[in-house]
Protein backbone atom coordinates (compact mmCIF):
# COMPACT_ATOMS: atom_id res chain seq x y z
CA UNK A 1 0.00 0.00 0.00
CA UNK A 2 1.32 3.83 -0.63
CA UNK A 3 1.80 5.58 2.55
CA UNK A 4 0.48 9.07 2.29
CA UNK A 5 3.03 11.67 2.62
CA UNK A 6 5.96 9.70 2.40
CA UNK A 7 8.14 9.00 -0.84
CA UNK A 8 7.07 6.06 -2.42
CA UNK A 9 7.92 3.33 -5.26
CA UNK A 10 5.35 4.37 -7.20
CA UNK A 11 6.49 5.48 -10.35
CA UNK A 12 5.36 9.02 -11.50
CA UNK A 13 6.84 8.83 -15.05
CA UNK A 14 7.44 5.81 -17.23
CA UNK A 15 9.75 4.38 -19.96
CA UNK A 16 8.43 7.05 -22.69
CA UNK A 17 8.73 10.16 -20.39
CA UNK A 18 4.88 10.46 -20.19
CA UNK A 19 2.84 10.70 -16.87
CA UNK A 20 0.55 8.88 -14.86
CA UNK A 21 -2.54 11.14 -16.24
CA UNK A 22 -0.48 10.40 -19.85
CA UNK A 23 0.44 13.68 -20.62
CA UNK A 24 4.04 15.02 -21.54
CA UNK A 25 6.61 17.23 -19.08
CA UNK A 26 5.62 20.04 -20.44
CA UNK A 27 1.94 19.37 -21.20
CA UNK A 28 -1.22 21.43 -19.23
CA UNK A 29 -4.24 19.93 -18.26
CA UNK A 30 -7.45 20.61 -20.12
CA UNK A 31 -8.48 23.98 -18.68
CA UNK A 32 -11.90 25.27 -19.70
CA UNK A 33 -13.13 29.08 -18.61
CA UNK A 34 -16.68 30.56 -18.03
CA UNK A 35 -17.56 34.15 -17.69
CA UNK A 36 -20.64 35.39 -15.92
CA UNK A 37 -22.06 32.75 -14.33
CA UNK A 38 -23.29 34.29 -11.18
CA UNK A 39 -26.16 36.17 -10.93
CA UNK A 40 -26.14 38.54 -7.86
CA UNK A 41 -22.33 38.85 -8.15
CA UNK A 42 -20.87 42.28 -10.02
CA UNK A 43 -18.43 39.93 -12.08
CA UNK A 44 -17.77 35.93 -11.85
CA UNK A 45 -15.87 33.20 -13.41
CA UNK A 46 -15.77 29.26 -12.77
CA UNK A 47 -12.35 27.59 -14.22
CA UNK A 48 -12.08 23.60 -14.76
CA UNK A 49 -8.47 22.90 -14.61
CA UNK A 50 -8.17 19.34 -14.71
CA UNK A 51 -10.13 17.91 -11.51
CA UNK A 52 -9.91 21.12 -9.87
CA UNK A 53 -13.66 23.00 -9.87
CA UNK A 54 -13.38 26.47 -8.76
CA UNK A 55 -16.01 29.51 -8.74
CA UNK A 56 -14.92 33.14 -8.99
CA UNK A 57 -16.98 36.40 -7.57
CA UNK A 58 -16.15 39.38 -7.53
CA UNK A 59 -18.02 42.36 -5.66
CA UNK A 60 -17.11 46.37 -5.85
CA UNK A 61 -15.34 48.80 -5.59
CA UNK A 62 -17.88 48.77 -2.87
CA UNK A 63 -17.43 51.43 0.62
CA UNK A 64 -14.84 49.13 2.65
CA UNK A 65 -16.03 48.58 5.90
CA UNK A 66 -15.33 48.26 8.75
CA UNK A 67 -13.93 51.51 8.52
CA UNK A 68 -10.75 51.22 9.13
CA UNK A 69 -10.00 49.09 6.68
CA UNK A 70 -10.60 51.92 3.97
CA UNK A 71 -7.36 53.25 2.25
CA UNK A 72 -7.81 57.14 1.65
CA UNK A 73 -5.87 56.55 -1.47
CA UNK A 74 -6.52 53.39 -3.21
CA UNK A 75 -8.64 50.34 -2.99
CA UNK A 76 -7.98 47.39 -0.88
CA UNK A 77 -8.69 44.07 -2.58
CA UNK A 78 -10.33 41.59 -0.22
CA UNK A 79 -9.46 38.00 -1.31
CA UNK A 80 -10.78 34.90 0.23
CA UNK A 81 -9.86 31.54 -0.75
CA UNK A 82 -12.01 29.03 0.38
CA UNK A 83 -12.57 25.11 0.16
CA UNK A 84 -15.61 23.47 0.01
CA UNK A 85 -15.36 20.65 3.14
CA UNK A 86 -16.37 17.86 0.36
CA UNK A 87 -13.87 19.13 -1.80
CA UNK A 88 -10.34 17.00 -1.20
CA UNK A 89 -10.31 12.93 -0.08
CA UNK A 90 -10.89 13.59 3.30
CA UNK A 91 -13.07 15.94 4.86
CA UNK A 92 -12.05 19.23 5.16
CA UNK A 93 -13.28 21.33 8.45
CA UNK A 94 -15.19 23.93 6.78
CA UNK A 95 -13.90 27.74 7.70
CA UNK A 96 -10.63 29.37 7.18
CA UNK A 97 -7.45 27.60 8.07
CA UNK A 98 -4.13 28.51 8.46
CA UNK A 99 -3.29 27.95 4.97
CA UNK A 100 -6.17 29.17 3.45
CA UNK A 101 -5.42 32.27 5.35
CA UNK A 102 -1.68 32.70 3.49
CA UNK A 103 -3.20 31.92 -0.28
CA UNK A 104 -6.11 34.30 0.52
CA UNK A 105 -3.26 37.02 1.04
CA UNK A 106 -0.61 36.09 -1.80
CA UNK A 107 -3.59 36.61 -4.01
CA UNK A 108 -5.12 39.31 -2.68
CA UNK A 109 -1.26 40.66 -3.10
CA UNK A 110 -1.14 39.36 -7.24
CA UNK A 111 -3.87 40.56 -7.98
CA UNK A 112 -3.42 44.25 -6.62
CA UNK A 113 -0.23 44.94 -9.10
CA UNK A 114 -2.79 44.62 -11.82
CA UNK A 115 -5.85 46.61 -10.65
CA UNK A 116 -5.82 49.80 -11.21
CA UNK A 117 -6.66 50.41 -6.88
CA UNK A 118 -5.87 54.22 -7.01
CA UNK A 119 -8.78 54.84 -9.42
CA UNK A 120 -11.33 53.74 -5.69
CA UNK A 121 -10.22 55.50 -2.59
CA UNK A 122 -11.61 53.94 0.36
CA UNK A 123 -13.52 51.15 -1.23
CA UNK A 124 -12.94 47.33 -1.27
CA UNK A 125 -13.06 45.14 -4.24
CA UNK A 126 -13.56 41.63 -2.54
CA UNK A 127 -12.94 38.51 -4.39
CA UNK A 128 -14.47 35.33 -3.08
CA UNK A 129 -12.71 32.27 -4.54
CA UNK A 130 -14.51 28.67 -4.01
CA UNK A 131 -12.74 25.79 -4.64
CA UNK A 132 -15.39 23.12 -5.18
CA UNK A 133 -13.28 20.22 -6.10
CA UNK A 134 -9.81 20.02 -5.41
CA UNK A 135 -7.10 18.40 -7.32
CA UNK A 136 -3.61 20.26 -6.93
CA UNK A 137 -2.85 23.70 -8.58
CA UNK A 138 -6.12 25.61 -6.56
CA UNK A 139 -4.47 28.69 -5.91
CA UNK A 140 -3.55 29.12 -9.73
CA UNK A 141 -6.22 28.33 -10.85
CA UNK A 142 -8.71 30.38 -8.71
CA UNK A 143 -5.84 33.34 -9.15
CA UNK A 144 -6.82 32.85 -12.87
CA UNK A 145 -10.39 33.03 -12.86
CA UNK A 146 -10.68 35.94 -9.95
CA UNK A 147 -8.87 38.05 -13.03
CA UNK A 148 -11.43 37.34 -15.47
CA UNK A 149 -14.07 37.77 -12.48
CA UNK A 150 -12.92 41.39 -12.42
CA UNK A 151 -12.55 42.12 -15.86
CA UNK A 152 -16.65 40.67 -15.63
CA UNK A 153 -16.94 43.32 -12.88
CA UNK A 154 -15.64 45.79 -15.11
CA UNK A 155 -12.78 46.69 -13.12
CA UNK A 156 -10.13 48.70 -14.56
CA UNK A 157 -6.43 46.73 -14.74
CA UNK A 158 -3.34 46.58 -16.52
CA UNK A 159 -3.34 43.57 -17.87
CA UNK A 160 -5.07 39.94 -16.67
CA UNK A 161 -3.40 38.11 -14.14
CA UNK A 162 -2.26 34.20 -15.10
CA UNK A 163 -1.06 31.85 -12.71
CA UNK A 164 0.14 27.96 -13.29
CA UNK A 165 2.54 26.09 -11.47
CA UNK A 166 5.11 23.66 -12.36
CA UNK A 167 7.45 21.00 -10.18
CA UNK A 168 9.98 18.28 -9.82
CA UNK A 169 8.39 14.61 -9.94
CA UNK A 170 10.76 11.94 -10.23
CA UNK A 171 13.43 14.11 -10.68
CA UNK A 172 12.16 15.68 -13.69
CA UNK A 173 11.10 19.63 -14.20
CA UNK A 174 7.33 19.23 -15.03
CA UNK A 175 4.32 21.88 -15.37
CA UNK A 176 1.15 21.79 -13.95
CA UNK A 177 1.45 18.93 -11.18
CA UNK A 178 -1.68 17.24 -10.49
CA UNK A 179 -2.71 15.09 -7.11
CA UNK A 180 -0.65 12.50 -6.96
CA UNK A 181 2.02 14.51 -8.09
CA UNK A 182 2.20 17.64 -5.83
CA UNK A 183 1.85 14.41 -3.02
CA UNK A 184 4.94 12.33 -4.09
CA UNK A 185 7.03 14.68 -6.07
CA UNK A 186 9.73 16.70 -5.11
CA UNK A 187 8.80 20.02 -5.43
CA UNK A 188 5.87 22.70 -6.29
CA UNK A 189 6.11 25.94 -7.68
CA UNK A 190 2.93 28.37 -8.02
CA UNK A 191 3.60 31.55 -10.14
CA UNK A 192 1.57 33.87 -11.62
CA UNK A 193 2.79 36.86 -14.28
CA UNK A 194 1.30 39.78 -15.62
CA UNK A 195 1.52 38.39 -19.53
CA UNK A 196 2.20 41.80 -21.32
CA UNK A 197 5.44 42.35 -19.09
CA UNK A 198 6.24 39.21 -17.35
CA UNK A 199 6.36 40.44 -14.43
CA UNK A 200 6.11 38.11 -11.45
CA UNK A 201 3.01 38.63 -9.02
CA UNK A 202 2.91 35.66 -7.39
CA UNK A 203 5.44 33.14 -6.40
CA UNK A 204 5.63 30.29 -3.37
CA UNK A 205 8.07 27.22 -3.86
CA UNK A 206 8.02 24.09 -1.09
CA UNK A 207 10.68 21.30 -2.02
CA UNK A 208 14.08 20.33 -3.22
CA UNK A 209 15.49 22.23 -6.51
CA UNK A 210 18.74 23.49 -7.64
CA UNK A 211 19.12 26.95 -9.47
CA UNK A 212 19.03 25.02 -12.78
CA UNK A 213 16.06 22.93 -12.29
CA UNK A 214 13.81 26.34 -11.22
CA UNK A 215 15.09 28.26 -13.99
CA UNK A 216 13.58 25.23 -15.56
CA UNK A 217 10.69 25.33 -14.05
CA UNK A 218 9.99 29.09 -14.54
CA UNK A 219 10.57 28.38 -18.31
CA UNK A 220 7.65 25.96 -18.10
CA UNK A 221 5.28 28.09 -16.07
CA UNK A 222 5.98 31.28 -18.30
CA UNK A 223 5.42 29.59 -21.59
CA UNK A 224 2.17 27.75 -20.36
CA UNK A 225 0.71 31.52 -18.50
CA UNK A 226 0.76 32.73 -22.63
CA UNK A 227 -1.48 30.00 -23.64
CA UNK A 228 -4.15 30.28 -20.66
CA UNK A 229 -4.05 33.74 -21.13
CA UNK A 230 -5.47 32.92 -24.52
CA UNK A 231 -8.04 30.85 -22.57
CA UNK A 232 -9.11 33.83 -20.34
CA UNK A 233 -9.77 36.15 -23.48
CA UNK A 234 -11.70 34.04 -25.39
CA UNK A 235 -13.90 33.38 -22.55
CA UNK A 236 -14.68 36.51 -22.51
CA UNK A 237 -15.31 37.06 -25.86
CA UNK A 238 -17.75 34.32 -25.61
CA UNK A 239 -19.78 35.77 -23.01
CA UNK A 240 -19.96 39.10 -25.54
CA UNK A 241 -20.45 37.58 -28.57
CA UNK A 242 -23.56 35.34 -27.44
CA UNK A 243 -24.77 38.39 -25.42
CA UNK A 244 -24.55 39.92 -29.31
CA UNK A 245 -26.18 37.23 -31.06
CA UNK A 246 -29.09 37.18 -27.99
CA UNK A 247 -29.64 41.16 -29.15
CA UNK A 248 -29.62 39.64 -32.67
CA UNK A 249 -32.75 37.66 -32.28
CA UNK A 250 -34.79 39.98 -30.28
CA UNK A 251 -34.18 42.35 -33.71
CA UNK A 252 -35.54 39.60 -35.69
CA UNK A 253 -39.21 38.79 -34.37
CA UNK B 1 -8.02 64.75 -3.02
CA UNK B 2 -6.52 65.51 0.78
CA UNK B 3 -3.31 63.89 1.73
CA UNK B 4 -2.30 63.09 5.42
CA UNK B 5 1.20 64.24 6.68
CA UNK B 6 1.50 60.69 7.29
CA UNK B 7 1.18 59.95 3.21
CA UNK B 8 3.53 63.23 2.42
CA UNK B 9 6.40 62.02 4.73
CA UNK B 10 6.19 58.14 3.19
CA UNK B 11 6.08 59.23 0.24
CA UNK B 12 8.97 61.41 0.49
CA UNK B 13 10.94 58.42 2.43
CA UNK B 14 10.40 55.90 -0.48
CA UNK B 15 11.66 58.35 -3.32
CA UNK B 16 14.69 59.33 -1.23
CA UNK B 17 15.17 55.45 -0.61
CA UNK B 18 14.23 54.64 -4.10
CA UNK B 19 16.45 57.44 -5.52
CA UNK B 20 19.97 55.99 -3.06
CA UNK B 21 19.39 52.52 -4.34
CA UNK B 22 19.70 53.73 -7.59
CA UNK B 23 22.79 55.14 -7.00
CA UNK B 24 24.40 51.92 -5.71
CA UNK B 25 23.86 52.58 -1.64
CA UNK B 26 22.00 52.04 1.36
CA UNK B 27 20.00 54.17 4.17
CA UNK B 28 22.08 52.13 6.86
CA UNK B 29 25.61 52.05 4.55
CA UNK B 30 24.98 48.50 3.73
CA UNK B 31 25.98 46.58 0.21
CA UNK B 32 22.72 45.27 -1.51
CA UNK B 33 23.60 41.44 -0.91
CA UNK B 34 24.60 42.54 2.90
CA UNK B 35 22.88 41.40 5.63
CA UNK B 36 22.76 43.07 9.40
CA UNK B 37 24.96 41.11 12.01
CA UNK B 38 23.40 38.48 13.43
CA UNK B 39 23.79 37.60 16.94
CA UNK B 40 22.44 34.25 18.32
CA UNK B 41 21.88 33.29 22.11
CA UNK B 42 21.05 29.66 22.93
CA UNK B 43 19.30 27.88 25.43
CA UNK B 44 18.37 31.13 26.86
CA UNK B 45 15.38 29.30 28.35
CA UNK B 46 16.38 26.44 29.96
CA UNK B 47 13.41 25.13 31.02
CA UNK B 48 12.10 25.09 27.39
CA UNK B 49 13.40 21.82 25.48
CA UNK B 50 15.73 23.73 23.11
CA UNK B 51 15.61 28.18 22.37
CA UNK B 52 17.22 30.75 20.78
CA UNK B 53 17.41 34.20 20.88
CA UNK B 54 18.30 36.43 17.76
CA UNK B 55 19.15 39.80 17.24
CA UNK B 56 18.85 40.78 13.18
CA UNK B 57 19.99 44.66 13.64
CA UNK B 58 17.72 45.93 15.84
CA UNK B 59 15.08 43.37 15.46
CA UNK B 60 14.60 41.07 18.14
CA UNK B 61 13.21 37.56 18.39
CA UNK B 62 12.99 34.53 20.72
CA UNK B 63 11.90 31.20 19.74
CA UNK B 64 11.30 28.33 22.45
CA UNK B 65 11.27 24.50 21.46
CA UNK B 66 8.70 22.22 23.30
CA UNK B 67 8.89 18.71 22.48
CA UNK B 68 5.67 16.48 23.67
CA UNK B 69 3.89 13.24 23.44
CA UNK B 70 1.35 13.06 21.18
CA UNK B 71 -0.71 10.95 18.41
CA UNK B 72 0.32 11.05 15.30
CA UNK B 73 -1.64 12.52 12.52
CA UNK B 74 -3.80 9.33 10.57
CA UNK B 75 -2.18 9.70 7.25
CA UNK B 76 1.27 9.89 8.58
CA UNK B 77 1.70 7.11 11.23
CA UNK B 78 5.55 6.45 11.17
CA UNK B 79 6.22 10.39 11.56
CA UNK B 80 6.81 13.01 14.20
CA UNK B 81 4.66 16.50 14.24
CA UNK B 82 6.39 19.84 13.67
CA UNK B 83 4.30 22.73 14.20
CA UNK B 84 4.86 26.42 14.24
CA UNK B 85 3.46 29.61 15.67
CA UNK B 86 4.15 33.03 15.74
CA UNK B 87 3.23 36.26 18.14
CA UNK B 88 3.66 39.38 16.81
CA UNK B 89 3.69 40.67 20.58
CA UNK B 90 2.15 44.34 21.04
CA UNK B 91 5.43 44.99 23.38
CA UNK B 92 7.45 45.04 19.85
CA UNK B 93 5.65 47.72 17.55
CA UNK B 94 3.02 50.51 18.03
CA UNK B 95 1.59 48.84 15.16
CA UNK B 96 0.95 45.37 16.62
CA UNK B 97 -2.09 44.60 18.34
CA UNK B 98 -3.02 41.69 20.61
CA UNK B 99 -5.70 39.15 19.98
CA UNK B 100 -6.19 36.67 17.31
CA UNK B 101 -3.36 35.54 14.94
CA UNK B 102 -3.18 38.56 12.25
CA UNK B 103 -2.72 37.24 8.46
CA UNK B 104 0.64 38.50 8.84
CA UNK B 105 1.68 36.78 11.68
CA UNK B 106 0.24 33.63 10.52
CA UNK B 107 2.13 34.00 7.04
CA UNK B 108 5.39 34.81 9.22
CA UNK B 109 4.65 31.56 10.74
CA UNK B 110 4.07 29.29 7.50
CA UNK B 111 7.32 30.85 5.80
CA UNK B 112 9.67 30.15 8.49
CA UNK B 113 7.78 26.24 8.97
CA UNK B 114 7.80 26.01 4.95
CA UNK B 115 11.61 26.32 5.34
CA UNK B 116 12.35 23.92 7.80
CA UNK B 117 9.98 21.31 6.77
CA UNK B 118 10.83 21.18 3.05
CA UNK B 119 14.14 21.41 3.75
CA UNK B 120 13.63 18.08 6.12
CA UNK B 121 15.90 19.35 8.69
CA UNK B 122 14.22 17.12 11.61
CA UNK B 123 14.30 13.64 10.22
CA UNK B 124 10.19 13.02 11.73
CA UNK B 125 10.62 9.71 11.07
CA UNK B 126 13.03 8.98 14.11
CA UNK B 127 10.39 10.50 16.47
CA UNK B 128 7.92 7.77 16.83
CA UNK B 129 7.79 6.18 20.07
CA UNK B 130 4.90 3.63 18.83
CA UNK B 131 4.00 3.46 15.20
CA UNK B 132 0.35 4.28 14.79
CA UNK B 133 -0.07 5.51 18.26
CA UNK B 134 2.41 7.55 19.37
CA UNK B 135 5.12 10.48 18.42
CA UNK B 136 7.44 13.62 19.56
CA UNK B 137 5.49 16.61 19.06
CA UNK B 138 7.98 19.57 18.13
CA UNK B 139 6.21 23.06 18.50
CA UNK B 140 8.07 25.95 17.70
CA UNK B 141 6.65 29.20 19.23
CA UNK B 142 8.19 32.83 18.12
CA UNK B 143 8.30 35.56 20.29
CA UNK B 144 8.58 38.64 18.71
CA UNK B 145 10.07 41.17 21.28
CA UNK B 146 11.23 43.98 19.13
CA UNK B 147 10.00 44.60 15.45
CA UNK B 148 12.84 46.85 13.28
CA UNK B 149 12.44 44.71 10.28
CA UNK B 150 13.11 41.50 8.76
CA UNK B 151 11.03 38.75 10.75
CA UNK B 152 10.96 36.50 8.54
CA UNK B 153 14.92 36.10 8.51
CA UNK B 154 15.40 36.59 11.70
CA UNK B 155 12.69 33.85 13.46
CA UNK B 156 13.95 31.31 11.12
CA UNK B 157 17.47 31.71 12.14
CA UNK B 158 16.61 31.33 15.35
CA UNK B 159 13.88 28.40 15.10
CA UNK B 160 16.89 26.57 13.31
CA UNK B 161 19.56 27.80 15.99
CA UNK B 162 17.01 26.53 19.06
CA UNK B 163 16.43 23.12 16.83
CA UNK B 164 19.87 22.74 16.48
CA UNK B 165 20.00 23.05 20.82
CA UNK B 166 17.27 20.87 21.30
CA UNK B 167 16.97 17.96 23.44
CA UNK B 168 13.93 15.36 23.34
CA UNK B 169 12.59 14.52 26.94
CA UNK B 170 12.69 11.05 26.43
CA UNK B 171 13.44 10.59 29.95
CA UNK B 172 9.80 11.21 30.99
CA UNK B 173 9.08 7.96 29.28
CA UNK B 174 11.89 5.78 31.03
CA UNK B 175 14.90 5.94 28.34
CA UNK B 176 17.44 8.84 27.56
CA UNK B 177 17.17 12.14 26.49
CA UNK B 178 18.59 12.39 23.06
CA UNK B 179 19.30 15.18 20.62
CA UNK B 180 16.55 16.30 18.20
CA UNK B 181 17.73 14.13 14.84
CA UNK B 182 19.31 16.42 12.20
CA UNK B 183 19.53 16.23 8.58
CA UNK B 184 20.06 19.76 7.01
CA UNK B 185 20.47 23.11 7.69
CA UNK B 186 18.40 25.57 5.95
CA UNK B 187 19.00 29.37 6.03
CA UNK B 188 16.46 31.86 4.40
CA UNK B 189 17.18 35.08 3.29
CA UNK B 190 14.49 37.86 2.74
CA UNK B 191 14.60 40.57 -0.18
CA UNK B 192 12.76 44.24 0.00
CA UNK B 193 12.22 45.53 -4.15
CA UNK B 194 12.90 49.02 -3.48
CA UNK B 195 12.47 50.95 -6.77
CA UNK B 196 14.45 48.47 -9.28
CA UNK B 197 16.71 47.49 -6.38
CA UNK B 198 16.71 43.98 -4.14
CA UNK B 199 18.20 44.57 -0.89
CA UNK B 200 18.57 41.56 1.44
CA UNK B 201 17.97 41.72 5.39
CA UNK B 202 15.75 44.91 4.95
CA UNK B 203 15.53 47.17 7.87
CA UNK B 204 12.20 48.52 9.18
CA UNK B 205 12.88 51.83 7.32
CA UNK B 206 12.91 50.02 4.13
CA UNK B 207 10.59 47.43 4.34
CA UNK B 208 7.98 50.31 5.21
CA UNK B 209 8.85 51.47 1.15
CA UNK B 210 9.29 48.12 0.02
CA UNK B 211 6.97 47.56 -3.00
CA UNK B 212 7.22 43.38 -2.87
CA UNK B 213 9.09 41.22 -0.67
CA UNK B 214 10.85 37.74 -1.40
CA UNK B 215 12.34 35.28 1.01
CA UNK B 216 14.35 32.03 -0.42
CA UNK B 217 15.23 29.39 1.88
CA UNK B 218 18.24 27.04 0.73
CA UNK B 219 19.95 24.23 2.24
CA UNK B 220 23.78 23.44 2.83
CA UNK B 221 24.44 21.93 -0.89
CA UNK B 222 23.14 24.84 -2.56
CA UNK B 223 19.46 23.91 -3.27
CA UNK B 224 16.33 26.19 -2.95
CA UNK B 225 13.86 24.63 -0.27
CA UNK B 226 11.33 27.16 -0.31
CA UNK B 227 9.81 30.37 -1.30
CA UNK B 228 7.81 32.94 -1.04
CA UNK B 229 6.89 36.45 -3.08
CA UNK B 230 5.11 38.86 -0.98
CA UNK B 231 3.34 42.25 -0.79
CA UNK B 232 1.00 43.78 -3.50
CA UNK B 233 4.62 44.72 -6.32
CA UNK B 234 6.12 42.58 -8.81
CA UNK B 235 9.29 40.97 -9.54
CA UNK B 236 11.15 40.04 -12.31
CA UNK B 237 12.49 37.31 -13.67
CA UNK B 238 16.10 38.80 -12.68
CA UNK B 239 15.34 40.09 -9.79
CA UNK B 240 14.28 36.16 -8.75
CA UNK B 241 17.45 34.98 -9.84
CA UNK B 242 19.72 37.28 -8.35
CA UNK B 243 18.23 37.08 -5.10
CA UNK B 244 18.68 32.80 -5.51
CA UNK B 245 22.01 33.41 -5.87
CA UNK B 246 22.39 35.51 -2.74
CA UNK B 247 20.12 33.58 -0.80
CA UNK B 248 22.61 30.99 -1.66
CA UNK B 249 25.78 32.66 -1.18
CA UNK B 250 24.76 34.43 2.43
CA UNK B 251 22.91 31.00 3.65
CA UNK B 252 26.63 29.85 3.23
CA UNK B 253 28.02 32.60 5.02
CA UNK B 254 25.60 32.57 7.79
CA UNK B 255 25.69 28.78 8.22
CA UNK B 256 28.99 29.15 9.00
CA UNK B 257 30.07 31.87 10.79
CA UNK B 258 26.89 32.04 13.25
CA UNK B 259 25.54 28.72 13.24
CA UNK B 260 29.21 27.14 13.38
CA UNK B 261 28.33 24.41 10.72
Amino acid sequence: MIELGTQSDIKLINEEGLRIDGRKFNELRPIKIEVGVLNRADGSAYIEWGGNKVLVAVYGPREAFPKHTQNPSRAIINARYNMAAFSVDDRKRPGPDRRAVEISKVIGEALECAVFTEQFPRTSIDVYIEVLQADAGTRVAGLTAASVALVDAGIPMRDMVVGCAAGKVDGKVVLDLNKEEDNFGQADLPMAIIPRTQEIVLLQMDGNMTREELEEAVELSKKATMYISDLQKEALLAKYKSQEQEKEGEHGE
Amino acid sequence: MSKSADEIVYGLKREYLAKICAEGSRIDGRKFDETREAIVNTNFVPRAEGSAEVRLGNTRVLVGIKIEQGEPFPDTPNSGILTTNAELLPMASPTFESGPPSEDAIELARVVDRGIRESKMIDLEKLVIKEGEKVWVVFIDMHILDYDGNLIDACSLAAVAALLEAKVPASKIGSEDFPLPINHVPITVTFAKIGSTMVADPNLEEEEVESARLSVATNENGAVVAMQKGLGGSITREDLFSAVDTSIKVGKDIRKRVLGR
